[in-house]
């Protein structure tokens, strides 16, 4: 339940922002984070952002998921 | 407190693996560490980390699922309302397929109870706004990340001047419920593997006391395998070093003081109170009510729930499952009459739960049998 993912914002509307999930676009609340930008990333957990994070972070995190799927686990 | 840099790439977690090994060599005597968060649960048993672990080394479950630790009378009112009280109850995805005494919210949902699943506590705000001549009820369950969700949603729903919205909280704090696994007499504990995400809104400084006042290491990582095996060793390495030490492997997402916004908002619409754990018992202000002013959104009084009672299947070995006094193994239901597809105690429904985690991945390479109450 706890589980958080990076994502990228791609439309920022005040507390409100459209995120990019790996080509997913989810509505989120980014009212827990300091105000942001189109192109940042962020931690995702159940609709709102949680953290802000470094873009190579967050690649090298999706590069552990992918590389998790394709040695056959489920991200 | 320090920071390491994460290792994510394969040669660095060959040399985490390695650390752990010449560590666990070092050791005077066999080491038990537990994780308290089902991300890390799931997540180490399908990298096959059980199987890759010195064998003085043993890293268990704890009460880290949300799922499995609520209490069965909780799970009950959940059960209540969606039956009994003609409302629309809103849910994580997670909660659904528990069984409370009575079947489950998926149950009560295919015998036509209006059940639905919300990937955010927001959804349910807005169904609310939607249809304001139906109650809606979001079961905010979880532990530290997940409660900024459910504040937000109270938040927002007293914005908008809503009369038809309330929770039924069953917040839990993590802290609390490592103290208690720490004093208990029958578990030992030789570190604790500490949540990554819990710890980006509470912070890392709040393991600290747990470090100084139980002398227990606890080392902050994420959730991928490379992350754990590079914990793994460190608490590993300290144990040897004879050192108690706090250590973020989470840096560049878990700061010292965790996200001040988000512990603002629980701040403001919840207090801390006494909670009903499964097999933990009641531990002092180890859960989250919500405070006076938003006490009308709060669904035990709306709907004169009372207290949760709750009763446990006698041969469910859950509770001791989730600190650490039993594997699934030793219980007689594991996988004979509860598997996933017909899960009868949380551990098993909960795609976090160390029992599902058994089931999925052990046939691989059983685990060590942890003997219980060593």
């Amino acid at each position: 339940m706890c589980l958080a993912v990076p994502a990228r914002l791609i439309d920022c509307r005040g507390t409100k922002a459209t995120a990019d999930l790996h080509g997913n676009r989810v509505e989120i609340s980014t009212m827990l984070i300091p105000p942001c930008k189109p192109g940042d990333w962020v931690l995702l957990h159940a609709g709102f952002a949680i953290q802000t994070l470094d873009e190579q972070e967050a690649q090298e995190t999706w590069a552990v998921i992918k590389d998790l799927r394709t040695t056959g686990g489920k991200p | 407190m320090s920071a390491v840099i994460l290792p994510h790439t394969e040669g660095q977690t060959a040399k985490s693996l390695r650390r752990l090994t010449i560590a666990a060599k070092a050791l005077s005597r066999p080491v038990k560490f537990m994780e308290v968060c089902g991300t890390h649960t799931m997540s180490a048993f399908r990298c096959g980390l059980h199987s890759l672990m010195p064998r003085n080394v043993t890293l268990l479950s704890g009460p880290g699922c949300p799922v499995c630790v609520t209490s069965q009378g909780d799970i009950d009112q959940l059960i209540e309302l969606a039956k009994d009280r003609d409302v629309t109850l809103c849910t994580y995805g997670d909660m659904l397929r528990v069984v409370g005494s009575e079947g489950s919210l998926e149950q009560c949902r295919a015998e036509g109870a209006d059940v639905r699943v919300v990937y955010s506590s927001l959804d349910a705000v807005k169904l609310a706004a939607e249809n304001p001549h139906r109650e809606v009820v979001f079961a905010a369950v979880g532990f530290e990340t997940t409660t900024p969700a459910s504040a937000a949603a109270v938040i927002e729903a007293n914005r908008l001047g809503l009369e038809n919205f309330s929770i039924l909280a069953s917040h839990k704090l993590i802290i609390p419920a490592m103290r208690a696994l720490l004093e208990s007499k029958d578990v030992r504990v030789d570190g604790f593997l500490c949540p990554g995400h819990v710890a980006v809104i509470i912070g890392a400084a709040v393991f600290q006391p747990i470090v100084e006042k139980y002398h227990s290491p606890c080392v902050i990582a994420g959730f991928e395998g490379p992350q754990i095996v590079a914990a793994l060793a460190r608490l590993t390495e300290l144990v040897v070093e004879g050192r108690a030490g706090l250590e973020n492997l989470y840096s560049q997402a878990v700061t010292e003081e965790g996200n001040l916004a988000a512990q603002a908002i629980i701040k403001e619409v919840f207090t801390p109170a006494d909670w009903q754990w499964r097999g933990l018992g009641k531990l002092k202000s180890s859960g989250l009510t919500l405070r006076s002013a938003y006490a009308k959104y709060d669904a035990r009084t709306r709907f004169n729930l009372g207290s949760p009672t709750g009763r446990e299947n006698p041969g469910c070995r859950c509770g001791d499952v989730i600190t650490g006094r039993a594997t699934p193994i030793d219980c007689k239901l594991f996988a004979t009459a509860c598997t996933p597809v017909r899960a009868l105690g949380p551990c098993m429904v909960s795609s976090e739960g160390t029992c599902q985690a058994w089931f999925k991945y052990h046939h691989v390479r059983t685990p060590k049998k942890v003997e219980a109450g060593s």
